[in-house]
């Protein structure tokens, strides 16, 4: 705004608000309300039933929260499979993005391809997945026996032990194209100059990769991967789809959700939704000052 | 110049790179495709393509539960939701991208901020809300529920656009002292096109296939959506899930989307990169 405010800024200033506030109360009302209720409900003993005047009960839910084996599981479910993820998709990602910042034919045609798994529903490529991993007639098995890579069929979703693995890889095929389009957007944004006098120079490119590439990347980088991780710390969908309420790969929000629907323990669910917002908050601080951090770069 | 081996050898790994991540893409919904089309015991032998494709898995989704009924249910709750979005945040873009006021920053982070919150976060005070205002098992109670997660993004994207049209556009409009409603209506609409499109395009995938709201606020077949129709398609038995409906259903619901997403890819891939690189 130019000079001292005058009658006409202020005015422009009144009617921001106004263009603001619809927004604002909507979403005050859809999440700051809800978040809220949510909260004060974690500390209550209500039930489905009964959320009208359910009774305070302090921090009794997150003490038996803390108690319960399965929190525990779900908690460490939904980190290894955060962290598995995302290092899949970022390595993934990389080369994907490497590639489609070459020069080539088609190169237009393959990133289409690429936008494919994006572009499917989270439900729709569970599901996708959960019949080709089928024990008895998926493709996977079937085609790992032909090539005797096992002896025996493996049964990926249902087993324990392979179970968490096969949510991983579906996850990793369905958001690395979102991974490798972020990196290749940052790849865009640096500088020419060092490539070319690299090439001169005749560098190996192993070593431009880890000696230019790499370091240039690193903010793009950051931010791609935490945005990623805050995704993959919340994950319900594939969970849900792929193995139920099962305990062996049940996640932080299928444990909030089972309480709170299928218990209908409200009280005790509301309280791990809160640990599990707590803990999307303490990673979202981080995300907000590493982009800041990224911008003023 | 002459080629060295090495060189050949170089192009011909890059190509097959290439090809693995094509294929790697692809496969899984080709696979989907190839499976919808196989009925009876074909299902259960692995061919790269059905010996006789027939279409007894389409009809059968439609016959065997109310999936038009669910498309439909999608539809409406997609585009109301985006139509929402788009109109709440061009209004909100214009004041946080147009105007310097105090607090302008702080609000800009609080809407990013929400669209990380985790959905099942606001899950039993978003139960609550929808029971209180008698909307459970409606399809308003899912519009309603996903402006959760489609406006903040809506208004971070459409403010950044805001902010990088030239200050000139305005300023005699603002002199003439015309009403910022009218400026946006009739200046900066006509310019945003391709903006709305790419931000509601966006919006509309998120809430076609939105799956935890969809499953808690609905209770009956004929108000669900489609993500929730796929997911609780289920046969006889646990152990026998009819592949080929749910095949079926999963083709039919993507290949729109598949298309839009081709139609569109770039507007789409920058404004990804839009919402999140510069967020």
């Amino acid at each position: 705004m130019p000079a001292p405010r005058s009658r006409l800024a202020r005015q422009r200033i009144r009617a921001a608000w106004w263009m603001l506030a619809p927004m604002l109360i909507v979403l005050l009302g859809v999440a700051g309300w809800p978040l809220a209720r949510t909260i004060w409900l974690g500390f209550t003993e209500a039930g489905l039933a009964d959320v009208e005047a359910p009774r305070f009960i302090g921090l009794t839910n997150y003490v038996y929260l803390l108690q319960d084996p399965d929190w525990w599981r779900a908690v460490r479910n939904t980190a290894v499979f955060a962290g598995a993820s995302v290092a899949l998709e970022t390595a993934l990602g990389l080369i994907i993005a490497l590639s489609l910042n070459a020069h080539f034919r088609g190169r237009g045609a393959l990133r289409a391809a690429i936008l494919v798994p994006w572009a499917i529903p989270t439900v729709v490529s569970a599901q996708m997945w959960r019949w080709m991993f089928n024990d008895v007639f998926g493709v996977i098995n079937h085609v790992l026996l032909a090539v005797h890579a096992i002896d025996t069929p493996i049964a990926w979703t249902a087993s324990p032990d392979t179970a968490l693995l096969s949510i991983i890889l579906v996850d990793v095929w369905k958001t690395t194209p979102f991974m490798a389009l972020l990196l290749l957007a940052g790849l865009q944004m640096l500088p020419q100059e060092c490539f070319e006098s690299a090439r001169v120079d005749g560098v190996h490119p192993l070593k431009v990769f880890f000696r230019i590439t790499l370091p240039l990347l690193k903010p793009a980088l950051t931010v791609a991967i935490i945005f990623r991780v805050l995704d993959a710390l919340r994950v319900f969908d594939l969970v849900y789809v792929i193995s139920g309420n099962n305990r062996d790969t049940m996640s932080m929000s299928v444990y909030a959700r089972q309480q709170l629907v299928d218990f209908q323990d409200v009280g005790y669910g509301s309280a791990a939704a809160t640990l599990v917002f707590a803990i999307i908050a303490l990673f979202t601080v981080i995300y907000l000052s590493a982009s800041r951090a990224g911008r003023e770069l | 110049m002459r080629r060295t081996p090495q060189y050949w050898i170089g192009r011909l790994a890059f190509w097959l790179l290439l090809a693995v991540i094509a294929f790697y893409s692809v496969f899984p919904f080709y696979w989907a495709i190839v499976t919808s089309l196989k009925s009876g015991s074909a299902l259960f032998s692995v061919d790269a393509w059905p010996q006789h494709p027939a279409w007894d898995n389409y009809r059968a989704v439609f016959r065997e539960q109310p999936f038009g009924r669910n498309i439909l249910n999608s539809i409406i709750v997609a585009v109301s939701t985006v139509v929402l979005s788009l109109a709440l945040a061009v209004a909100a873009a214009y004041a946080l991208g147009r105007v310097q006021f105090r607090g302008r920053r702080l609000l800009l982070f609080v809407v990013l901020g929400v669209s990380m919150f985790p959905q099942v976060a606001v899950l039993s005070g978003m139960f609550e809300l929808i029971r209180s205002l008698g909307l459970y098992n409606h399809l308003p109670a899912l519009t309603l529920s996903y402006l959760i997660f489609t406006l903040p993004f809506t208004v971070w994207v459409l403010t950044t656009f805001m902010r990088e049209l030239p200050k000139e556009l305005e300023e005699a409009a603002i002199v003439d002292g015309t009403g910022p409603l009218t400026i946006v209506t009739h200046i900066f609409l006509p310019l945003m096109g391709p903006a709305l499109v790419t931000t509601g395009l966006l919006a509309f995938i998120a809430a076609w296939n939105e799956f935890l709201f969809a499953l808690t606020f609905t209770l009956s077949g004929e108000q669900r959506t489609v993500p929730v129709a796929i997911a609780l398609i289920s046969g006889a038995s646990s152990h026998e899930l009819p592949w080929g409906n749910i095949m079926a259903a999963s083709v039919i619901v993507t290949v729109p989307l598949i298309i839009l997403v081709l139609v569109f890819q770039r507007r789409i891939v920058s404004g990804l990169t839009a919402g999140a690189v510069k967020g």
